[in-house]
């Protein structure tokens, strides 16, 4: 990258840090009812305030969708990187083994059926995972003639293309009138309707899978150089791929089945985070999901307010996501290709 | 052969791909402290057979044995700390510093979960001065020309601190130069006792590091336990194909060099 490679990570982490706390505390402010700085002030240190609306607004339904900014954006990039290095692609996405359009088809699936809200994050969980499931499957009985790297972006591409398939099927027999908008709603993607529980029902789930990515970081760096190399060096390379597989999907599956599909988040931010700390997973894939929290929330924060109406956040992501890409792209060319 | 002696040994080893063989019943073994350089035309197996005895793929049929067990019976962090593998130099895809891929070397003495520490870092540190690439330290590998990438992951085969190096045309993307600078310290290795397989284009590469050779022909390989012996008219023409011819000369303190040269027709 164009960027020297002696970079301070200690102050882009701090930098990072202050930065989020910044935005956490512009975000409770910001909204179509807006909370003046001092009324926060005064709810933060003595828990009163002149308004009772002010602490619902603020701590039910502000606080509970910023955190779900944060823990959606951040843990979308953190599996991109992972992903980029294990699949040693940069133009990969957290997606690419069909985990969004098999949480798509659950989601889908559940909303037809007319179960409740809950019902419809664990099928869209259930249905995220199944599908990885499915193509690690399908690449395991063709590995055997190619190089599996390969073939499981294949089959994960097989995967994908059946489910979305599978959506448009269900979107085409569904009621027009009540369930086809809900099911089209939670396919642009939305943070509107994160609550405490839904955050408290998934964070285990994220930690489960980040955990063992943070741990394993140092193979994941040997195998993002190269799979003969990796294997020469002594990573068992099956071991390390297998886990981050299923540590990727259990991340990517838990967030978006609270928040629905999010695109771009997870293929854009590690280009950012790899461009001011390099390509070592143990500094990247943390800093992925501080940038990744950071530019979910600001998303967040402007599908909510530039408009009198709420813009889907799948949306905002896709069109401002576009042009900073394209950014980082530019400023990062020369070593992409 | 000394009971401690570590080596690795093919027998009736069948090497290729999907069960199409490359390399047919290959016999040699390697030990620690000797060279063996493979020579052969292009695409005749010399990687193939490399990356079996690494344990990369499987052999179609024989078997090949570490310290006497079974290839297949080491994990690969054993294997990679007994032997090492410097492939055909790559571009890699991100731009890790010169430093970190030689540090990649000590990853078959760390723990599943472990980070290389000071003691990890030292070793990468001698290993990038005993090549001489300490002013590419600080660079992205994908940035520094192909002779300094082979000599990048040379160093990282000496971090790694195996008995056995198994080099694929370590020189191929060297100049005359520095091809002469990199036999030197491949002796200077195999002085300190370090078992080495090196695939190379040049067969005088055999002469001047006084090796044994292996050769790939007509699908077998075949062994020879000096270079003088291997690097004759007769047998030249049957690995290459073409009219090749030696001559000698004495050096300036009258110690005997040899010389091939191709016959024009």
């Amino acid at each position: 990258m164009s960027l020297p490679i002696d970079r301070n990570p200690t102050a882009i982490y701090l930098g990072a840090l202050l930065l989020l706390a910044l935005l956490v505390v512009v975000s409770l402010l910001v909204g179509r009812y807006p909370v003046p700085p001092e009324t926060l002030l005064a709810l933060v240190l003595d828990g009163s305030g002149d308004e009772p609306v002010h602490a619902t607004v603020l701590f039910s339904i502000r606080l509970p969708r910023i955190i779900g900014a944060l823990l959606v954006g951040g843990a979308l990039s953190l599996a991109g990187a992972a992903y980029q290095g294990l699949f040693r692609n940069p133009m990969v996405s957290p997606d690419i083994l069909g985990v969004s359009s098999g949480a798509g088809f659950g989601a889908a699936l559940a909303i037809l059926l007319s179960l409740p809200v809950i019902a419809v994050q664990v099928s869209a969980f259930l249905g995220g995972l199944g599908a990885v499931l499915l193509a690690v499957t399908v690449a395991k009985a063709a590995a055997k003639r190619h190089e599996g790297v390969l073939v499981l972006v294949l089959s994960g591409m097989v995967i994908s293309a059946v489910f979305t398939a599978l959506i448009s099927l269900m979107k085409y027999v569904a009621d027009p009138e009540s369930k086809l908008p809900t099911i089209t709603y939670w396919l642009m993607g939305s943070l509107a309707d994160i609550r405490m529980a839904d955050l408290r029902a998934v964070l285990p789930f994220l930690c489960i899978g980040i955990l063992p990515l943070l741990l394993m970081s140092w193979r994941l760096n040997i195998l993002s150089f190269g799979e003969d190399d990796a294997r020469s060096l002594g990573v068992n390379v099956k071991v390390v791929r297998f886990a981050t597989v299923v540590a990727s999907s259990l991340i990517t599956a838990s967030v978006i089945s609270i928040s629905g599909l999010i695109g771009w988040v997870g293929l854009l931010v590690p280009h950012a985070a790899r461009l001011l700390v390099g390509p070592d997973h143990r500094l990247l894939l943390p800093l992925s999901f501080l940038l990744g929290g950071m530019l979910l929330l600001v998303f967040d924060a402007i599908a909510r307010t530039l408009l009198s109406i709420e813009i889907p956040i799948g949306i905002v992501t896709a069109l401002v996501g576009a042009p900073f890409f394209i950014f980082i792209l530019k400023s990062s060319s020369r070593k992409l290709t | 052969m000394k009971r401690n002696e570590k080596h690795i040994e093919c027998s009736g080893l069948s090497v290729g791909y999907d069960s199409r063989i490359v390399v047919d019943n290959v016999t040699m073994d390697l030990r620690t402290g000797e060279i063996c350089c493979f020579i052969g035309q292009n695409g005749r197996g010399k990687t193939t057979l490399f990356r079996t005895m690494l344990g990369l793929i499987a052999p179609i049929g024989g078997t090949i044995r570490l310290n006497g067990r079974p290839l297949h019976r080491w994990s690969a962090i054993e294997r990679a700390r007994m032997v090492a593998y410097v492939p055909q130099a790559h571009q890699g895809v991100f731009p890790f510093s010169v430093r970190d891929v030689v540090l990649f070397g000590r990853t078959a003495h760390l723990g599943l979960f472990a980070s290389p520490g000071s003691h990890d870092r030292k070793i990468a540190e001698q290993a990038i001065e005993m090549l001489g690439i300490g002013h590419l330290a600080e660079r992205p590998f994908p940035e520094i020309s192909g002779g300094e990438r082979q000599m990048v992951l040379l160093a990282r085969a000496l971090a790694q601190e195996a008995s056995m190096m198994i080099l694929d045309e370590p020189s191929s993307n060297l100049d005359y130069g520095n091809q002469v600078l990199l036999l030197r310290k491949i002796r200077e290795l195999a002085q300190y006792g370090i078992g080495i397989a090196m695939a190379t284009h040049s067969p005088e590469h055999a002469l001047q590091l006084e090796a044994r050779v292996a050769a790939i022909v007509d699908g077998g390989l075949r062994v020879w336990e000096n270079a003088t012996d291997a690097l004759n008219p007769e047998d030249m023409k049957r690995v290459y194909g073409i009219d090749i011819n030696m001559a000698s000369a004495l050096d300036a303190g009258g110690k005997p060099l040899r010389f091939l040269y191709p016959i024009s027709s």
